[in-house]
């Protein structure tokens, strides 16, 4: 309640000093948003509050959108998927909002999704989960890149170099464990044979055991990749340099911030990943498409919230930007028709990549969206 | 075989941190008959304070005292703040009260450090140490090392001063202790200041291996605790040999059964043996005369 309060204040601030605007004239475009700012993944969820709110607040001093202004009710799930639910229903039936960005996680997201399908209310979730978009759901769509995506961009840069025998190392929390069931089921088309299949626990300290598993495979191995996040790829990290496993190591987007680098110490060095091109924004040669929006993004995220942009937040700024151009080119804020809009997304660049929806896609991302980055003295050179 | 002496390092290593746990479980166990939920909060705290003071600009050996003196001091504070308090209460009603203080650290180190994961650097370099095609982290021996210095130092406290005879007459029989004269508060205050300084040392330890949050606490207590049945509660060379055996059983379930079901195969066996010797390997028989 006090974040609506606040943002509305702001709202408020903002007519007074710009002095009267049209925006002001009719009654606010109302944007739900239900985001794990606290909990376990409030790494995700506060860079998704702050983007939205400091680009509605931008949005509204521009003059808002079909002349009225947007208001943003946020509320904070906490992490746990039954409050999220509660929240969604209090959205759409007490706040009435037209359209919804938001959801952190996976497992929230999914709690929500039958809330907003059966009141015809577009929703744009910020989770991983292949599950969100797959099957399509009429008014679901999501932002970030999924851990197919992931498995597949590894295995592409695999085959480049001519590696086709991997060793898995993966966690048993739901990030790590579904990144494991998709790397399984694309292996063959990439010609890639996974030779050792390892998993760890969420509070493990010690990977060597299944890291010498994996060395001894039968056959020999010649990459190997660990799907996680969190200290688990860093301790991998370390145990694969402690054994001198001597091939190259894979981890996924789950591990693109500083604080993977810090943990894994000199044993980050080498380390491949894909992730978005907000990582290395700087390093995008100008001719790339998404260099202006990802280097504007970064330079106003970062100069205002004093802390360093992270691909998480740029999903939450790909979501609202989706979901503004499509109330503009709808012209309404009618649920059925915004949804249209947002389906006929095309060419529309964002930090996760260029998106192009249709009917049968609701997240329009293709693997050029995830660049192959490596980790050489301590920070990340953009591969390709 | 180097595949095997691999998993033996590895297990040794976690064992080792399993054991001091389980070490500090027992010396609270035996002056109070109270199972300390908060152990684990001990070893986080070690790491942790660590931690933050080295990124203050502290030298590390001073920074491990530091977080050495916090833990001792959150020791006693838990023991005059809250068991004292409840003195005359049931074994139960302690160890739940044990179970609060834990949740209580955990959300004040949340609050006054941070919730990210953090390193740091390893005492005496990060190159491995190859030893029959196995290798193992200087910082390993480290901590084997250091396991091994505090169970002689603990070994000849007990033996061979006056507060540490105190400290095992109060464990055998606490009337009869009160009754020659030894100050029973003041030997379970002790019990709790060591099993904090021992916690501390252990996560100071083990973080340039292991990584420390605000949250590590939790599970070290659960193995910790389930190492310290296996030895046989009250028994401190059984909390020892049940640490290392329960490290080694999980890397060795890793290594050669199943990495998915390692902890599944590890407190199997522990279900096991506490089936056939209910005491743990090596507890006491309790005998109640009627």
């Amino acid at each position: 309640m006090s974040r609506r309060l606040f943002a509305a204040l702001l709202v408020g601030a903002a007519a007074l000093t710009f002095g009267p605007s049209p925006a002001g004239a009719q009654a606010p475009i109302r944007i739900g948003a239900v985001l794990s700012v606290t909990g376990p993944a409030s790494f995700l969820g506060d860079p998704e509050a702050r983007t939205l709110r400091l680009y509605i607040d931008r949005i509204n001093q521009a003059g808002g959108v079909l002349g009225r202004r947007l208001e943003l009710v946020l509320y904070d799930d906490g992490g746990d998927a039954n409050r999220a639910r509660t929240f969604a229903t209090r959205l759409v039936e007490d706040d009435r909002v037209v359209a919804m960005v938001g959801g952190t996680t996976t497992g929230t997201t999914m709690a929500m999704i039958p809330v907003f399908e059966e009141a015809r209310i577009p929703f744009i979730s910020l989770a991983g989960g292949i599950e969100i978009i797959e099957p399509v759901k009429p008014f679901t769509f999501k932002t970030p890149h999924t851990d197919k995506m992931a498995c597949e961009k590894i295995f592409e840069d695999l085959r480049k170099r001519g590696l086709t025998r991997v060793g898995l190392i993966s966690g048993t929390g739901g990030f790590g464990a579904s990144m494991r069931t998709q790397c399984l089921r694309v292996a063959p088309a990439f010609g890639i044979t996974i030779v050792a299949d390892e998993r760890y626990g969420p509070g493990d300290t010690d990977m060597t055991p299944q890291l010498t598993r994996i060395r001894n495979a039968p056959g020999g191995v010649q990459a190997v990749v660990n799907a996680d996040f969190g200290q688990g790829p860093a301790i991998v990290t370390r145990n694969f340099a402690q054994l001198g496993l001597g091939v190259p190591l894979y981890q996924s987007h789950g591990v693109a911030s500083r604080s993977f680098i810090e943990l894994a110490g000199p044993a980050a060095e080498g380390v491949r990943l894909p992730a978005a091109a907000l990582l290395v924004a700087e390093q995008l040669p100008d001719s790339d498409p998404q260099k202006r929006v990802v280097m504007e993004y970064k330079q106003l995220y970062e100069s205002t919230q004093n802390q360093p942009v992270s691909t998480f937040g740029g999903h939450a700024y790909d979501g609202l930007m989706i979901l503004i151009e499509a109330i503009r080119r709808a012209g309404s804020t009618d649920g059925v028709r915004i949804r249209d809009a947002v389906r006929q997304t095309r060419g529309f660049i964002g930090t996760g990549g260029v998106v192009n929806m249709s009917e049968t896609d609701h997240m329009g991302l293709d693997l050029s969206a995830f660049r192959m980055i490596e980790i050489r003295n301590g920070t990340w050179r953009l591969l390709d | 075989m180097d595949q095997l002496l691999q998993f033996v390092f590895s297990g040794l290593t976690v064992g080792a941190v399993y054991a001091l746990v389980a070490l500090g479980f027992t010396l609270i166990y035996n002056a109070s008959d109270v199972i300390n939920f908060a152990q684990g909060e001990f070893v986080m705290l070690g790491g942790m304070v660590t931690v933050f003071a080295v990124a203050a600009g502290m030298p590390l050996p001073l920074a491990a005292l530091v977080a050495i003196a916090v833990a001792v001091a959150t020791g006693l504070a838990l023991h005059r703040l809250a068991i004292e308090p409840a003195r005359g209460a049931s074994a139960v009603t302690l160890i739940i009260v044990t179970i609060g203080a834990s949740i209580l650290i955990r959300g004040l180190a949340q609050m006054v450090f941070d919730r990210q994961f953090h390193a740091l650097p390893a005492f005496t370099g990060e190159e491995p140490i190859r030893v029959l095609g196995a290798s193992i982290l200087p910082q390993s021996l480290w901590v084997l090392g250091g396991a091994a210095a505090i169970v002689l130092a603990l070994w000849l406290f007990m033996e061979r001063t006056l507060l540490g005879k105190a400290v095992r007459a109060t464990a055998a029989n606490r009337l009869a202790a009160r009754l020659v004269g030894i100050d029973t508060t003041l030997v379970l205050a002790l019990a709790f200041g060591i099993s904090g300084a021992i916690g501390a040392i252990a996560g100071i330890l083990i973080t340039p291996i292991t990584l420390t949050s605000f949250a590590v606490g939790t599970l070290l207590a659960l193995k910790g605790f389930a190492a310290a049945m296996l030895g046989g509660m009250g028994n401190p060379v059984g909390a020892v040999v049940g640490g290392l055996a329960l490290g080694l059983l999980e890397s060795l379930a890793a290594g050669f059964i199943s990495s998915t079901y390692k902890d599944a195969v590890a407190f199997l066996v522990i279900l096991g043996v506490l089936f056939v010797l209910p005491q743990g390997l090596f507890g006491r028989r309790a005998v109640e005369r009627v």
